[in-house]
């Protein structure tokens, strides 16, 4: 492996002390998505309201009456979890408790599909909240279905083979930074002080936030368990998923130059890409290098732009 | 203070002195200027509200089940296809068990495009778990909206208040608008027992296994049981406060009648003009219209039909393959007599996407049904599929 394990020790982590997810939790062993949640909310803190739609999440947080989570929960419908998140924000907000942070906590399917009229809805309208959107690119949640996050190539059980997925994935930060969104970054659970800086970082700042978490899932990426964050750092290693931060759809700053390892060595460690063509893999390759080359480019356009206008301040009456 | 304004103005003063807190809507016609009176009332400050302009009715309503679970007071309007679009809210809305109001212009379901009224959006909802009121003037609109938030406060349980296209929507009538102090003395803040607070970390919504689950929907129904006896003291509360007291049921010359023609909303309202009419003719007859429908007054409709001798039942509405749906819920409700004291019950459909209900009509229904001439269930007044065929080709 030319990305070592050994090379990357918990122990030198600098994080947050306090944990606000709780043993008893139900996630599969070896799940991002637990990872994820532990250190978003070592990020947040518990003055914080995680909205969660229908997603593994859903039941990771426990059955009736239990409670995975320090802070409040609420679980809403599929395609909600942007909307649902500002209507707490707008009564937070008439309580005089806007020292409260709204988490909306949504997977790709609740993300890039069916959340995603709700969630360009809400950034339309710059809603106050935080939206991360935890990314096992399929619906896992019901067995491993394609979504728009899905990439070309893989296997779900709505894509067998030898009908993987002719597509590739939706770009989200992209689409997102189009709305002139006040922040959109995307993030690791394989770069937690990376993920927790940019947590905090959004927290710190009013309006639209949302963040685009990579996560390994060992059952739908027919994966081993152990590896899941080193696949993750692969996926960033690779140039599979760069990590950078675009601020109101222009300014971009790359977080991390990858070692550009060669892609197979991500692919072979997930059985979803077995099946794999020598076209599918060549489109693979070549992906990674125009995306990059796109990146660079917008990153430097970024540079060559001054701020784009600030709109005025609001008059609004409440 | 007496206004002339119009059954959607009625909602948005009803909501004003309610002192909603979050209001999340998405315009579609015949609602549309009620949240516009509304967006008013927030840019002149005289409703302190955030108000979400959501981008579809699906997201209204998520919007107020969020703002609702984090213990504000909220508020949506829609009609129709809006409606329609909020079905998995409006059973999500229930079994969260907010108090949610929301008011619904009663608009025809597309296609073809309609947006006169009729009663089928409403009527779909019925078994969702929410309270329905239907009215029948405007000064009842207002009223009810204020009655609304404290009923549905207190047994939390969300209310529909219901109001007919155009009829009412957009008819201009004399209301008394109260003052905020008579209606902060009815209506104090909102208190939910729980919600999401960072101080009481609960979780809301979970995963419920089969053991659990229908706990949670039998406290619905008691809920709903005993939101019948809510809705009364409600009224009898207000109506010390303004004079104006309203029943879960409405009856109009029921002394003698032996025929009575029961309905909802405004056609009850020219039903008593119609009967007006026939008494002055010698036939005894009534109106029994019906406002709460959910929770379901069936003892009062029995109470109150009992021994007639025939009960006609005017519905805006059909469960397509049966009948009118407050026929069905009549028969239902009749079902509990003792045989001799059962009344006949025949059903008419009329006035489907705003067709015209009037005075003619339902005297004309009436006296076919004294007459023994009215079949048990008849669409009223509607072209047979060839007439209809012909009746285009010559139009065009």
């Amino acid at each position: 492996m030319s990305v070592e394990l050994a090379a990357y020790d918990p122990k030198n982590l600098h994080l947050p002390e306090e944990d606000w997810l709780r043993s008893g939790h139900l996630a599969c062993p070896g799940c991002g998505a637990a990872l994820g949640m532990r250190l978003a909310l070592k990020a947040l803190g518990p003055k914080t309201i995680v909205v969660i739609p229908a997603c593994c999440w859903a039941v990771i947080n426990g059955p009736y009456p239990f409670h995975a989570l320090g802070v409040p929960v609420l679980q809403v419908a599929f395609e909600t979890a942007a909307v649902s998140a500002a209507g707490i924000r707008a009564a937070l907000h008439m309580q005089g408790r806007d020292d409260v942070a709204v988490l909306a906590w949504a997977g790709d399917g609740g993300t890039f599909d069916i959340g995603f009229q709700s969630l360009s809805g809400a950034v339309e309208r710059n809603e106050d909240i935080i939206y991360v959107c935890y990314d096992n690119e399929a619906y896992m949640n019901t067995g491993i279905q394609r979504s728009s996050a899905t990439p070309l190539g893989a296997w779900t059980t709505t894509t067998p083979e030898p009908n993987t997925k002719p597509e590739p994935k939706k770009n989200m930060v992209e689409i997102l930074a189009e709305h002139r969104i006040p922040y959109a970054a995307t993030a690791s659970i394989a770069f937690p002080e990376d993920f927790v800086r940019k947590l905090q970082k959004a927290r710190s700042i009013t309006g639209t936030k949302f963040i685009h978490l990579w996560i390994s899932c060992p059952a739908g990426h027919k994966s081993e368990e152990r590896l899941s964050v080193h696949i993750a750092r692969l996926a960033v290693e690779t140039g599979v998923f760069p990590l950078y931060e675009v601020e109101h759809g222009t300014r971009y700053t790359i977080n991390h130059e990858p070692k550009f390892v060669d892609v197979s060595e991500y692919l072979a460690l997930q059985g979803r890409f077995r099946h794999l063509t020598a076209e599918q893999l060549d489109f693979i390759r070549q992906s990674i290098q125009w995306e990059w080359q796109r990146l660079r480019a917008k990153a430097a356009m970024g540079e060559q732009l001054p701020p784009p206008p600030a709109p005025p301040r609001s008059g609004m009456v409440v | 203070m007496k206004a002339v304004i119009k059954g959607n103005s009625a909602v948005a003063h009803g909501v004003r002195l309610a002192k909603a807190q979050v209001i999340a809507a998405y315009p579609i016609t015949p609602q549309t200027s009620i949240i516009e009176d509304l967006a008013a009332f927030v840019a002149k400050g005289e409703l302190a509200a955030t108000f979400v302009k959501v981008e579809s009715e699906h997201s209204a309503l998520a919007a107020c089940i969020g703002a609702a679970s984090a213990g504000a007071r909220v508020f949506t309007a829609t009609s129709a296809q809006g409606l329609a679009l909020m079905h998995e809210l409006i059973h999500w809305a229930a079994g969260a068990r907010l108090p949610i109001v929301l008011a619904d212009v009663n608009r025809a379901m597309a296609p073809g495009w309609s947006i006169w009224t009729d009663q089928n959006d409403t009527l779909s909802q019925r078994d969702t778990g929410w309270m329905q009121v239907y009215c029948a003037s405007s000064q009842e609109v207002l009223d009810s909206v204020v009655q609304a938030y404290k009923v549905s406060e207190k047994v939390l349980l969300p209310t529909m208040i219901v109001l007919d296209a155009f009829f009412l929507s957009h008819t201009h009538e004399v209301v008394d608008i109260p003052d905020q102090g008579v209606v902060d003395r009815f209506l104090p803040p909102l208190e939910l027992p729980l919600k999401l607070d960072v101080e009481r970390p609960g979780a809301f919504g979970n995963l419920v296994f089969p053991d659990r689950y229908m706990e949670f929907r039998y406290k619905i129904e008691l809920a709903q049981r005993e939101a019948l006896e809510v809705w009364k003291d409600v009224a009898e509360e207000w109506s010390q406060l303004t004079g104006r007291s309203y029943g879960l049921v409405e009856g109009y010359r029921l002394e003698d009648a032996d025929t009575v023609l029961l309905t909802a909303g405004t056609p009850a309202s020219t039903a008593r003009v119609a009967v007006d009419e026939l008494r002055r003719e010698g036939v005894p007859c009534g109106v029994l219209r019906l406002r709460v429908f959910r929770p379901f007054p069936a003892p009062e409709l029995a109470r109150l039909l009992a021994g007639r001798r025939r009960v006609v039942v005017l519905d805006r509405n059909c469960s397509y393959g049966h009948h009118g749906i407050f026929h069905q819920e009549a028969k239902s409700a009749l079902y509990a007599l003792p045989e001799r004291r059962r009344p006949e019950l025949l059903g008419v459909i009329a006035g489907l996407g705003g067709r015209d209900i009037t005075v003619g009509d339902l005297v004309a229904i009436l006296r076919k049904a004294a007459r023994e001439e009215l079949p048990e269930v008849s669409w009223w007044n509607v072209l047979q599929p060839q007439e209809e065929l012909e009746a285009a080709v010559a139009s065009k």
